[in-house]
């Protein structure tokens, strides 16, 4: 018994021994469930099916750059297993696969799940069960809650900062301004419209003369912005959906009236918005962006934008290289990937979240120059800049500097 | 049949169901509520919670079972009056602090009022018609949820967030197991009603209209009676599955209740067999895993995969679960003989 008991002694004292010489060589490993030796498990929940399927191509894009980092040897050697599932954009299918997710597959966090409803059906839980809710695919500006929610995360600059920014312009260009909102009467339309009422502050009653609003039902916004320029206001701000974008475009340029046009970014896209609404018509609009247009010839021999081509060239052919959600996927991806860089051998819940509230001045290439990410323990908003554009001959000119805004939610 | 009556009355859409072939035997009905009962035990609180969404969805099929199987009327509406259920026990959880437990009978009654007013107009119409009727509220209530004026109530397009009930009296259980067992309950509850509705003389009215209205007629079945107040059964036991499926999920939102839902539900009904109560469980299983059994042979084609299998389901055994029950007993039958 007692040379047994010597053994163990003995054994146990090398492997201290071992184990001390190893936590001298690199920190202490320290897991969560989804996080071994080998691999790191991310869930990501999609709609791959229902009316928001087009958005299921930004899952697609983060499968492809994961399976890119999995050839080139992982990170900090692990490899990444990336289980995305559908959800149909249906809230409660939603509940199933993220408990399916973290109950289950027991994945360490889930990542860039999409749109306001689903995530919003989701926020309480994993919350509640302390996983990662990283870097989720909407632009609300709840999500930036760190005292009430620290484990959510957006990533893309929130819906109100965007109107924010035309509302500083506004007011140091443009103070005497007559301004006509048309926005879309859901919660995307009306954080906008927060935004902007928010930027003007006390001087928002007096400039905001009229505001609009429209129903995704309609066919046509054509008598709103008859009703607009009946107005007389000098400002558009142009809070729609690309559809609706087009035909407010179009029909300014049919009635003739020519204010000052602001249009939201989500509607920035000249593939998709610009050319059907007819170049002519779209000269001098303003809009604020943050990532490099694929289709903009600036960027043809920029390096950031060779990458990205390379990487769908090789990793996903069959995906559009065009689509906004091919580029926003490959951003969000790199931006997960220095997070776990970040992490290191500490791959915890906890430690997640600490490393993704503490980036520093980090760029993916497809980010605008000069827009960097930024977080900390107390702004969870990671990108909060944008650079102001403007649409010239056919494609869009950057103006002025970097302008940041930080809203909570 | 008279040339007349021809005209007169089309060939009924849903085949004649007699009423002891709606139900299960006894042995076979407590050898399934075994099952469910220890189930739980034994899975994670994961499965748990698809169990629980299998009886509700399983109830939800019931409902329009009890409509179409019973009544002979189709509807494609019945996300609407799972919405309005959904609503009514988030609204009075969060805005008005009621236990959740008595917000489902408030739903019944709230979903049986409007199930019983939407059938009055439903009377002038039948078969497609009728469901075309039922599939206009189906497209309607997201967005009537979404109104202004509701907005303070529903919170728009955000939705509610549903706090989830705690066992009571300190039981040792997981919230999720909690949850199940009452669902079990109310489930149960409903079914032994739903079984007692369609032996009853009303039953009997229900089946008299579905198979010939002027028959039924002719022997002093109100028809316009039976007929709205099918819808209004219909109606509130779907309210109350929508009402518990609220709590599961612990969220509402309008995108949560569209003519998806509605679909999915009618699905549902034709795979466990229409007038066959216990296959309601048998299509909500169908409408619940079937999707990711897809999804897992192929992400991007899981619509078509899904197809696929429902056609199959379609072309192999037409009548649903209720012919493969049938099947089975037919086979144990000449085993016995032997």
């Amino acid at each position: 018994m007692l040379a047994v008991t010597g053994k163990l002694a003995a054994a146990s004292l090398a492997l201290a021994l071992i184990a001390a010489s190893a936590s001298t060589a690199s920190a202490q490993k320290k897991y969560d469930t989804g996080a071994t030796d080998t691999e790191i498990k991310i869930g990501n929940i999609m709609p791959y099916s229902g009316p928001a399927s087009a958005y299921g191509v930004i899952g697609r894009t983060e499968a492809a750059y994961f399976k890119k980092i999995n050839e080139e040897g992982g990170v900090n050697g692990r490899k990444i297993n990336f289980i995305s599932y559908d959800d149909g954009y249906s809230p409660p299918k939603t509940v199933e696969q993220a408990r399916k997710l973290v109950e289950s597959d027991e994945v360490l966090l889930i990542f860039n799940s999409l749109g306001t409803p689903p995530n919003s059906a989701i926020h309480k839980y994993m919350n509640s069960k302390k996983v990662p809710q990283l870097f989720v695919a909407t632009g609300a500006t709840k999500w930036n809650d760190p005292k009430n929610f620290p484990w959510t995360m957006g990533w893309q600059p929130n819906y109100q900062s965007e109107t924010q920014i035309y509302a500083k312009w506004l007011l140091k260009n443009k103070p005497d301004a007559k301004i006509a909102v048309l926005y879309q009467n859901d919660d995307y339309g009306k954080d906008y419209l927060k935004g902007l009422k928010d930027g003007l502050g006390a001087k928002a009653a007096s400039m905001i003369v009229i505001e609009e609003s429209y129903e995704t039902s309609e066919p046509t916004i054509d008598n709103h912005i008859v009703k607009l320029k009946s107005t007389g206001a000098d400002v558009f701000m142009n809070i729609t959906t690309p559809k609706f974008a087009a035909q407010a475009i179009k029909k300014n340029a049919e009635i003739g009236w020519k204010p000052l046009h602001f249009l939201n970014n989500v509607s920035a896209s000249v593939g998709s918005v610009i050319r059907p609404a007819g170049f002519e018509n779209a000269q001098d609009i303003i809009s604020a962006d943050y990532l490099k247009d694929v289709a903009d010839p600036e960027w043809a021999n920029d390096p950031g934008m060779k990458g990205f081509l390379e990487f769908m060239a090789k990793y996903f052919p069959e995906g559009d290289k065009l689509a906004h959600e091919s580029i926003v996927g490959y951003g969000v991806a790199q931006t997960l990937v220095q997070v776990l860089k970040q992490c290191g051998d500490d791959l915890t819940r906890e430690n997640v979240m600490k490393q993704a509230a503490n980036l520093k001045d980090f760029r993916t290439e497809v980010l605008l120059p000069g827009i960097q990410i930024n977080t900390s323990p107390t702004d969870f908003a990671p990108i909060s800049q944008l650079r102001l554009e403007r649409f010239k001959g056919e494609k869009w000119d950057l103006f002025g500097d970097v302008i940041s805004a930080d809203v909570g939610g | 049949m008279s040339a007349a009556e021809d005209v007169v009355t089309e060939a009924p859409a849903v085949e004649a169901v007699p009423k002891r072939a709606m139900t299960l035997g006894t042995g076979t009905s407590l050898l399934v509520l075994a099952a469910l009962l220890i189930m739980p035990v034994f899975v994670k609180n994961f499965i748990i919670f698809q169990m629980t969404m299998l009886l509700i969805y399983g109830l939800a099929v019931l409902a329009l079972n009890i409509l179409t199987g019973g009544s002979g009327q189709f509807s494609l509406g019945q996300s609407a009056f799972y919405a309005v259920g959904a609503y009514t026990t988030a609204v009075l959880m969060e805005h008005f602090n009621v236990n959740y437990a008595l917000t489902l009978p408030i739903a019944g009654v709230v979903c049986f009022a409007f199930g019983f007013l939407f059938g009055q107009p439903a009377l002038r119409l039948s078969g497609v018609y009728l469901a075309l009727a039922t599939f206009a509220l189906a497209t309607a209530m997201p967005q009537l949820l979404k109104l202004n004026f509701l907005e303070h109530w529903t919170g728009g397009v955000q939705g509610l967030v549903v706090t989830k009930p705690d066992a009571p009296f300190g039981l040792p259980m997981s919230q999720d197991m909690w949850l199940y067992y009452f669902t079990l309950v109310v489930v149960i509850a409903i079914y032994i009603f739903s079984v007692n509705l369609l032996r009853s003389r009303s039953g009997r009215a229900f089946m008299a209209i579905r198979d010939n209205e002027i028959a039924a007629s002719a022997m002093g079945v109100d028809v316009a009676l039976y007929k709205t107040l099918a819808f209004g059964v219909s109606a509130a036991v779907t309210g109350v599955a929508g009402s518990l499926g609220a709590i599961a999920v612990q969220f509402v939102a309008p995108d949560s209740y569209t003519i998806t839902l509605a679909i999915s539900l009618f699905l549902g009904m034709v795979v466990g067999g229409v007038g066959w109560l216990p296959g309601s469980i048998v299509g909500a299983a169908f409408i619940i895993f079937v999707p990711n059994i897809a999804e897992g042979i192929s992400k991007g084609l899981s619509g078509a995969v899904f197809g696929v299998l429902l056609f199959l389901v379609i072309y192999l055994v037409p009548h649903g679960a209720r012919q493969v029950a049938i099947l089975g007993q037919q086979f144990a039958g000449k085993l016995r003989k032997n």
